[in-house]
């Protein structure tokens, strides 16, 4: 395994403190390009935000990360490693269904629409993955997500339904669902945009407590404060590419593109 | 909580007494008493009709309700609908999972069984099924080198009841692979996505995150299947299955007392169903349950009512 990802370094220039790594990443639906071509770099440890208006391909990114969308051209390695592919040679062999989702367990990813499962209870969904995937041991499982669901401050809706929670609660069983996996990194595709404004906060709170511990992530948000305070780097896409990288404050305070500036003005 | 009584929000002696004296009248209904009373009139005449006629034949009837045959062709009837309808949900599920799948050629002809057994009447499939030794002669698999392994007559084991119960559990597949897509279908497609972002690989999430889900929008028509298939079961009557139907049938051919033994046949399919409905409600609440709130319904209205009191004009 670890040579793997020493060849993947010397062949690709991979950074040894390398998460997410990703160039040339493009991506078409038929003649529509939604990504032309993106380079991303997130180092282990580090949070990266990134915001566009809607279309810019930001999701669609997100979601090629954990190969949720095949790439159309270049490639994404996560920690040193192809997720959905095999290198022999110049060949990327497409791997099979359990080794792709072995990979994919490793990637957090958090939706807008939280998708808890919603015939499960709190506990079932934070066990789920855990003892069916990688066979863990109910027991161990639920000793593991209760001390998850204290950490997201929920502790007390261990028997609750998804439907019995408000969106900002759901968020956070869905935060400590992914957790349970214990990834290396974890994806937020506009984690608080369905949420109503006074719930937002909890939301960020625990994201803000995932960071200061050390995660890796990657953040598709709305909410600059957010990223300005808590981001180690800001990404602007538009069109399908990213049209200006920098530290979150210089960014936004003194953004070098035109079409950044305008973005910018619209949503602060 | 309901609305707050006026002295609560502490308005002005005098509105608060105009208020309290106003009296709501219940808008006039004529058309529903005049609906009413046509209603119960009909209801009347029906039953003077069916206490009056002699042929009828009530005491008739009750004698028969228990009679061996038709206890025996009950029982037909009733293990014909459960063994059709449990193949039913296992060939329908596995349809409705090629309908749904990534594969063109799954797709198709899984459409095409669905186009075919739900297009042709099942009184049709049961005649073609239960003739099938006319297009077949026998059944044999042969390999090469090892010979002929086993080889029957189609005669042999196309009896009547295998004939009823191939024919009409594909029939019923048809119909219940429709309504297992349609589940399926109904549960977000964020729920499968999320799964697959945990690991879990595609036959995991049909296991465990969409069949389940489907399960809720599947069952209370997949009930209304069952009832239909009980009553459809009597076509059965048309290749000698000695179902219900059939056996009050050779009854009344013999004794001539066709309307009692009508009365009969209906009673019990009357009795079967309302059992069901009543199983199928209980079904539902348990597959429902993540849906409703955990306190008991009697709960709640008695809270209702408490916090009601105050307020009531």
């Amino acid at each position: 395994m670890s040579d793997v990802r020493s060849e993947n370094r010397a062949r690709f220039g991979v950074p040894a403190n390398s998460m997410v790594f990703a160039r040339g990443v493009r991506k078409t639906y038929g003649s529509l390009e939604v990504l032309k071509g993106v380079d991303f770099d997130v180092p282990e440890g580090s949070v990266a935000c990134i915001i566009g208006p809607s279309g810019s391909g930001k999701s669609t990114f997100l979601r090629c990360i954990n190969h949720l969308e095949k790439l159309s051209g270049g490639i994404l390695l996560v920690d040193s490693q192809f997720v959905g592919y095999d290198l022999q040679g110049d060949r990327l062999y497409e791997v099979k269904d359990d080794l792709l989702c072995q990979r994919r367990a490793e990637i957090g990813m958090l939706f807008q629409s939280f998708n808890l499962f919603s015939h499960m209870t709190v506990m079932e969904n934070l066990i789920e993955a855990p003892t069916q995937v990688r066979r863990i041991p109910v027991d161990q499982a639920r000793a593991e997500a209760e001390v998850l669901l204290r950490r997201v401050g929920l502790a007390d809706k261990v028997d609750r339904y998804p439907r019995e929670l408000s969106g900002g609660q759901q968020q956070r069983v869905a935060i400590a669902r992914a957790m349970a996996m214990k990834p290396k990194v974890l994806l937020f595709d506009e984690p608080t945009s369905a949420l109503d404004p006074e719930l937002v906060g909890e939301v960020l709170q625990v994201m803000r407590d995932l960071a200061e511990s050390g995660m890796t992530m990657v953040v598709v948000t709305h909410e600059i404060g957010f990223a300005r305070e808590i981001g180690d780097q800001l990404v602007f896409m538009d069109g399908g590419v990213i049209v200006e990288r920098g530290a979150p404050r210089e960014m936004i305070a003194n953004p070098q593109s035109p079409r950044t500036r305008e973005f910018l003005s619209r949503v602060l | 909580m309901g609305v707050a009584h006026p002295t609560e929000i502490g308005v002005e002696p005098g509105v608060a007494a105009a208020v309290s004296r106003l009296t709501v009248v219940p808008q006039r209904r004529y058309g529903i008493w005049v609906g009413t009373a046509f209603a119960l009139l009909l209801a009347f005449l029906i039953i003077r009709a069916f206490a009056s006629n002699p042929a009828f034949a009530w005491g008739t009837a009750a004698g028969y309700l228990f009679h061996p045959s038709i206890m025996r062709g009950l029982g037909n009837t009733l293990v014909l609908t459960v063994i059709i309808m449990l193949l039913a949900i296992v060939v329908g599920t596995v349809i409705a999972i090629m309908r749904v799948s990534p594969s063109p050629v799954l797709r198709a002809f899984a459409g095409v069984y669905v186009w075919f057994f739900r297009g042709v009447p099942a009184l049709i499939q049961l005649i073609f099924w239960f003739n099938l030794s006319l297009l077949v002669r026998e059944i044999s698999l042969t390999l090469p080198f090892l010979g002929t392994l086993f080889s029957v007559r189609t005669n042999d084991f196309m009896t009547p009841f295998f004939s009823a119960v191939v024919a009409l559990s594909l029939c019923e597949a048809g119909y219940m692979a429709e309504i297992i897509r349609a589940g399926i279908k109904s549960v977000p497609s964020g729920q499968a996505e999320a799964a697959s972002a945990l690991g879990m690989p595609y036959r995991m999430i049909l296991k465990r995150i969409t069949l389940p889900q489907a399960m809720r929008f599947v069952l209370p028509p997949t009930g209304n299947e069952a009832i239909n298939l009980l009553k459809m079961t009597s076509l059965v009557t048309f290749i000698a299955v000695d179902d219900l139907f059939y056996t009050a049938q050779s009854i009344y051919a013999r004794t001539f007392e066709t309307i009692p033994l009508l009365i009969v046949v209906a009673f019990w399919y009357l009795a079967v169903v309302s059992i069901l409905s009543v199983g199928q409600h209980f079904l539902e609440r348990h597959f429902g349950r993540s849906d409703t709130r955990r306190e008991p319904l009697t709960m709640r209205a008695l809270r209702n009512a408490i916090s009601l009191r105050g307020v009531a004009r």
